[in-house]
């Protein structure tokens, strides 16, 4: 069985985020693997390990030929990626980068492809459901368990009110949720490995794709502002000296809520 | 200026009208002449009164699903009005599972982008702007949709109150399906779930890694009975797999704006914040005083939650 992964590399979650000129999330230091991705990577790897045969190939589309997030996912034991970048994507929305992606998924012909529900520095969560529309797949969003049986796939998928037991078959797009498997660590031999697996390299246009379709040209929205928030202001700070509890329980009480 | 006409995608649980849809209708009355709902599923005469109720004047429906997954028979419906010259200028839906797969079906059809996590809307002369905050809630962003057509919108929980406009039952008419989708329901699982709903809650008491382990979260629940709260967590131990998935406040969990919102041992991550900066009161118990949830807590108490908790709950029983 062939599964792609779409993995996306971020600027660093714990490091302050920051804003361009104009106005796009500043992307340009080191990038890394989005942790929600690295669930999709697991999966997959599992995947493949009990359909008995296969490989996983990553797909990624980030600035400046960035392949460090790359390097983790490959390191756990994926077999190869396909990386997309080119500056004509700078501004790409989530309709763009679906685009982006869907192309170069489709070299790989796989018969499974993988995202996270959201990653953690856009969070559109849209990007997975317009990859599968564009690529004409069936899809299953919000997993939080998935199992292959020949060519049905069956998933749980979150609910406000539980979970429902969802069935497609292949090919199709599944989008996983945090924690649906334990990710392993990369090993220092896979890290070794990690270095020489091949990844390749592609433009818009490598892609057939058309520039002024996929980048900010494209988006069909226009950041007009930027404003700070309103303020919380912080109220009262005290430290328990045993009694604090008592204070609690007075501004519940204010609140008329005991 | 207005719009001329809006489409509010509307979520229904056994009959009963989800409070977010409620909430999309009542903006959608003050930015659009005319309002109308989207509803997949086979009581739209249950729901026509209440959307009625709420501004909707039709109920345009595409009947039962037949056991798939909104995402691409919604989608076709509503891809084909739009494309019959019958569409929205505006289609708002909700941040849910099934929306966010409707909406992202929608601009793929329609070759339009979606905008996400939105908390307002306006119109600017006769162009969509919405706003998303991004940053944990430090930042506001304003987006305007630059081509025009049918605009797509997806919106965070509790952005609106909902109102009653006194309207009559809105009329229900077809929307037709044209591609009827291939991934199917073929079981669906209820969690029990008692006292108040986390979203709906007066009352919030959260618990997050600084209870320890596993066990210590029966001091929330028993908090939460004592004050008719809800119990919360954040998501540190939602993953940990303490207390399940739908305990978890912040932004891939719930959205809540409580009267009191309790935040015991958790440090105030961005990512929980936005999920519960909106509560009118916060208390935050925390061993750490440089936790950032001081910085929006009304009441900080810098302490150990073992030792703070259990006089609380000692304190409400004796009362
Ligand atoms: C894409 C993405 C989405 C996310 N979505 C969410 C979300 O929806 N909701 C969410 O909550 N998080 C979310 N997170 C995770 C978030 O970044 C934090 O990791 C998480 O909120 C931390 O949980 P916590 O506060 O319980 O744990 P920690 O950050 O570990 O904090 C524990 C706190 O407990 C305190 N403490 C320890 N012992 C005691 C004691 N005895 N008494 C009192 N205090 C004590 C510590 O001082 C510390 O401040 C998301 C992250 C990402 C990347
Ligand atoms: N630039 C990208 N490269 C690879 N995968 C991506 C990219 N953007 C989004 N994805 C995938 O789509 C998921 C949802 O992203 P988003 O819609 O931005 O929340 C991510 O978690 C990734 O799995």
């Amino acid at each position: 069985m062939h599964v792609v992964v779409c993995v996306k590399q971020i600027p660093d979650p714990a490091e302050p985020g920051k804003l361009e000129g104009d106005n796009t999330l500043d992307r340009s230091g080191k990038l890394i693997l989005d942790e929600s991705d690295s669930y999709g990577v697991e999966m997959a790897l599992q995947l493949v390990d009990k359909a008995g045969g296969g490989e996983v190939t990553l797909v990624s589309m980030a600035p400046n030929n960035e392949t460090s997030g790359l390097r983790t996912a490959l390191a756990m034991g994926a077999a190869k990626a396909i990386l997309v970048s080119d500056d004509a994507l700078s501004g790409a929305g989530a309709l763009d980068t679906a685009k982006v992606l869907a192309a170069a998924i489709k070299r790989a012909e796989p018969d499974l492809v993988l995202a996270a529900t959201e990653s953690s520095d856009g969070y559109t969560g849209t990007v997975p459901e317009q990859i599968a529309a564009i690529l004409g797949l069936s899809s299953i969003t919000f997993a939080k368990e998935v199992a292959i049986d020949g060519q049905t796939v069956n998933v749980q998928r979150q609910t406000e009110a539980g979970y429902d037991e969802v069935t497609t078959s292949l090919p199709a797009l599944v989008s996983v949720t945090a924690g649906v498997v334990e990710p392993r660590y990369p090993s220092f031999k896979g890290i070794m490995a990690a270095k020489s697996k091949p990844v390749e390299e592609v433009t818009v246009a490598d892609l057939g794709l058309d520039a002024s379709q996929v980048g900010t040209a494209g988006a069909g929205q226009e950041i007009v502002a930027v404003e700070d928030a309103p303020e919380r202001e912080a109220g009262e700070i005290i430290e328990d000296d045993g009694e604090a509890f008592g204070k609690i329980v007075e501004f519940l009480d204010g609140l008329k809520v005991i | 200026m207005a719009l001329n006409r809006i489409w509010v995608y509307a979520e229904a649980t056994d009959g009963t009208v989800s409070p977010l849809t409620l909430e999309l209708l009542a903006k959608a009355r003050s930015l659009g002449d005319t309002v109308e709902a989207v509803y997949a599923g086979a009581d739209a005469d249950a729901v026509a009164g209440t959307l009625g109720a709420h501004g909707a004047t039709k109920v345009l429906s595409t009947g039962d699903l037949g056991g798939s997954l909104p995402g691409v028979p919604v989608a076709s419906a509503v891809a084909k009005a739009v494309n019959d010259g019958n569409g929205p200028d505006l289609f708002m839906a909700g941040t849910t599972y099934d929306a966010r797969d409707i909406v992202a079906r929608l601009s793929v059809a329609l070759d339009k982008p979606v905008l996400t996590n939105n908390t307002d809307v306006e119109v600017d002369g006769d162009a969509v702007v919405v706003t998303t905050q991004v940053f944990g809630g430090t930042k506001l962003v304003k987006t305007k949709f630059t081509a025009g057509g049918t605009q797509i919108a997806l919106f965070r929980p509790k952005s609106f109150v909902a109102e009653e406009s006194g309207g009559g039952a809105a009329a229900v008419e077809t929307l037709e399906v044209t591609e009827p989708g291939t991934a199917k329901i073929t079981n669906r699982h209820v969690e029990e779930a008692t006292g108040p709903k986390l979203d709906e809650a007066a009352v919030v008491v959260a618990g997050g890694r600084g209870l320890g382990e596993a066990e210590k979260f029966e001091m929330i629940e028993t908090l939460a009975k004592l004050l008719k709260a809800a119990p919360g967590a954040s998501r540190a131990i939602v993953d940990a797999g303490w207390v399940p998935y739908s305990y978890q406040v912040g932004q891939t969990g719930k959205v809540v704006k409580p009267t009191v919102y309790i935040a015991a041992g958790i440090s105030g991550a961005t990512q929980h914040m936005v999920g519960m900066k909106g509560s009118k009161n916060i208390i935050a118990i925390n061993k750490d005083p440089e936790a950032p949830i001081f910085s929006i807590a009304d009441l900080g108490i810098v302490g150990d939650v073992h030792k703070v908790l259990p006089k609380v709950i000692e304190a409400l029983q004796a009362r």
